[in-house]
């Protein structure tokens, strides 16, 4: 076992150990795995997924520059972050799509680098790529999937009708898959990623595209997945399905992660209350700004759409509220939804990356849409 | 995030497969993506119209509307010289739904997803050339078969006929390659569909397909002869309508493995970078 200097932060990277692996019993019984390729079971203790110092250019674009996250075994975690973040690119080096240039990444110990067949048996992946063949029935789609996975044919049946009952996809079966609806062609290309039973599963941005109630749709559909054991690794530009989905969330941002941890830890960072109110005569948007700016020490954040003010005010929420209150009412300005909340996602992500001015402009239009769809709910 | 720090991570050491075994779910993938590809051939009413029905109507239009202007001197007039030149061209022309249809797989993400399941590499590319292989021996019989109701008659006896056939199916497949790469190195189906026929085009009808190269302007046979598409088509002729066969095979030899030898590479390491 050979060891190599700290290059990355705080990890200590080591060599493959030439006896690492043994031949044991399945690794995780409670997770159904009865069905499915020919087991090849190397003991593994560590977590799921291991990143450490990863890095990925593509020409003179750096992709990722240095990032590290572990999942541990039956984890949700998700990558968040806008457009162009190198969520994608993290997904890819992990799926064997791509080799870093520098760095280790590990699924269930094995190194995407060194032992990619042996990753690809082991993973499954569905999001922005599509498995799917249009011409295609459902039925079909499925059954090929087995047939590339080598299932024989008593099983390959059972588990396309398995996937078809629990994806609600039973009555399109036998149709082209080129007339599903969005929602039915994401959850057909999940359970196509489901075939072979995979230990660990990889979805790049689930929902982008899909309308909420199919959104919605599809949350429960992972939430059911993940209850059964599965590791998840899920990428997503919104911040309310990482609050709803994920265990653990990394924020990342140009090819670097800006943030980790729980979704309530990363509330806590930006450590406060947050008063909130709509100014319902939007051409005294200002005027309305201007009365509240002293009341914390950071800015007011301002939605020119929706003519929305948010103000982080620290742990005085109340009093703040109040003052907040006093001062609107003062100039005789209307409002709607005037009230202190605790910070959501969108305050984390605007405080973590929102003050850059590299930070593409359409960023802060993005987030306050998602708070809108999260209304609609 | 501490767990790293605090307990060094090392990487199982994973054996590979024995080769046999590597072999064999090889052979079986390529199998499993042929029957899909033809599956999806089936379904596709503009994948059948580009194997079937554009060829049918080359062989009625040459040979009833063009024909009767093209003096040629074969046993047999125009339609005797024509079908040989017909089979290769349309053999031609099918390989664009291979680039097509690679192009789109690429574009969509379903040969990403192929790439991250346990399945053997060559499997994509080998399963395509096998499947289009099948569709090249519907349309060179269909086509044969039309051939014949219009007065074509094979002059040379049935095993050299059989060889023509088989030369006309190996020419396709070879072009595939060629499509193959012109597919995942453009990686994008509109432009493939836009793009794919502007090679195709020249190739074939610059060459003894239809027309006699002696009827060409002289900076123009300088092209047309010696270049592959003609020297198949006029080894096929020699094997269908009896002629000379010895110049035209080693020739014909030459470019169908020097093209194999050149865009096969070509075409693996396309499907390789593309991600």
């Amino acid at each position: 076992m050979t060891q190599e200097g700290d290059t990355h932060g705080n990890a200590v990277v080591t060599r493959t150990r030439k006896d690492a692996g043994r031949l044991v019993d399945p690794r995780q019984p409670n997770s159904d795995r009865s069905v499915g390729p020919p087991e090849r079971s190397l003991e593994w203790d560590g977590p799921a997924i291991f990143v450490e110092g990863v890095h990925k250019s593509f020409g003179d674009v750096e992709a990722l520059c240095g990032i590290d996250f572990v999942v541990e075994r039956g984890k949700v975690l998700a990558l968040l972050g806008p457009n162009g973040a190198g969520k994608t690119t993290a997904v890819k080096i992990l799926t064997t799509l791509l080799t870093p240039d520098k760095g280790r990444a590990l699924v269930e110990g094995r190194d995407v680098v060194r032992s990619p067949a042996a990753v690809r048996e082991l993973i499954g992946l569905a999001g922005q790529s599509t498995a799917i063949q249009e011409e295609l029935t459902g039925r079909e789609n499925l059954e090929i999937m087995g047939r590339l996975y080598h299932l024989d044919p008593a099983t390959r049946q059972r588990r396309t009708v398995e996937l078809l009952e629990r994806f609600e996809l039973v009555d399109a079966a036998d149709r082209p898959t080129k007339g599903y609806s969005g929602g039915m062609q994401r959850r057909l290309d999940l359970a196509l990623s489901l075939v072979a039973r995979p230990t660990v599963l990889f979805l790049d941005e689930p929902t982008t595209g899909l309308d909420p109630r199919s959104r919605f749709g599809m949350w429960d559909v992972i939430r059911e997945l993940v209850s059964t054991g599965t590791t998840l690794l899920l990428t997503t530009q919104y911040l309310e399905e990482a609050d709803a989905l994920a265990d653990e969330i990394v924020v990342i941002d140009h090819g670097q992660v800006i943030a980790a941890g729980t979704a309530s830890e990363l509330k806590n960072r930006i450590g406060g209350d947050v008063v909130e109110f709509v100014v319902v005569d939007r051409d005294r948007l200002s005027e309305a700004v201007e009365a509240v700016q002293g009341l914390s020490h950071s800015e007011a954040s301002v939605d020119p759409e929706t003519a929305r003010v948010s103000l982080s005010v620290g742990d005085h929420g109340s009093d703040a509220l109040v003052d907040t209150v006093r001062r609107l009412d003062a100039l005789g300005m209307h409002t709607q939804g005037l009230g202190v909340r605790r910070p959501s996602l969108d305050d984390v992500f605007l405080a973590l990356t929102g003050h850059g001015a590299e930070d593409d402009v359409s960023e802060p239009t993005r987030v306050s849409r998602n708070r809108r769809d999260g209304e609609d709910r | 995030m501490t767990t790293a720090a605090l307990t060094p991570i090392v990487a199982l050491d994973v054996p590979s497969p024995p080769a046999l075994q590597r072999i064999r779910f090889g052979i079986r993938d390529t199998l499993s993506l042929t029957r899909r590809d033809l599956l999806i051939w089936l379904r596709n009413p503009a994948f059948i119209f580009f194997t079937i029905i554009q060829p049918v109507m080359f062989v009625l239009l040459f040979r009833y509307v063009f024909g009767g202007a093209i003096p040629v001197k074969v046993p047999g007039g125009y339609v005797n010289f024509l079908m040989p030149g017909i089979i290769a061209q349309s053999a031609a022309f099918a390989s664009f739904g291979t680039a097509i249809s690679l192009a789109r797989q690429l574009q969509k993400g379903v040969i990403d997803r192929f790439r991250a399941m346990p399945m053997a590499r060559s499997a994509v590319l080998l399963g395509r050339l096998a499947s289009d292989t099948v569709r090249l021996v519907v349309t060179v019989l269909v086509i044969l078969a039309v051939g014949y109701g219009v007065g074509f008659r094979f002059e040379n006896g049935a095993v050299p006929a059989v060889l023509m056939v088989i030369l006309g199916i190996v020419f396709g497949v070879t072009i595939c390659t060629i499509s193959a790469y012109v597919g995942l190195a453009i990686k994008d189906e509109e432009s493939v569909g836009s793009f794919g026929l502007v090679w195709l085009f020249p190739l074939t009808f610059i060459s003894a397909a239809f027309v006699p190269v002696a009827s060409m302007p002289g900076w123009l046979q300088a092209f047309a002869k010696n270049q592959p598409v003609t020297t198949v088509i006029d080894e096929m002729r020699s094997l269908a309508l009896g002629g000379p066969l010895a110049t035209h095979a080693w020739q014909s030899a030459l470019w169908l493995v020097g093209i194999v030898a050149v865009f096969v590479p070509l075409a693996v390491r396309a499907y390789r970078r593309a991600s």
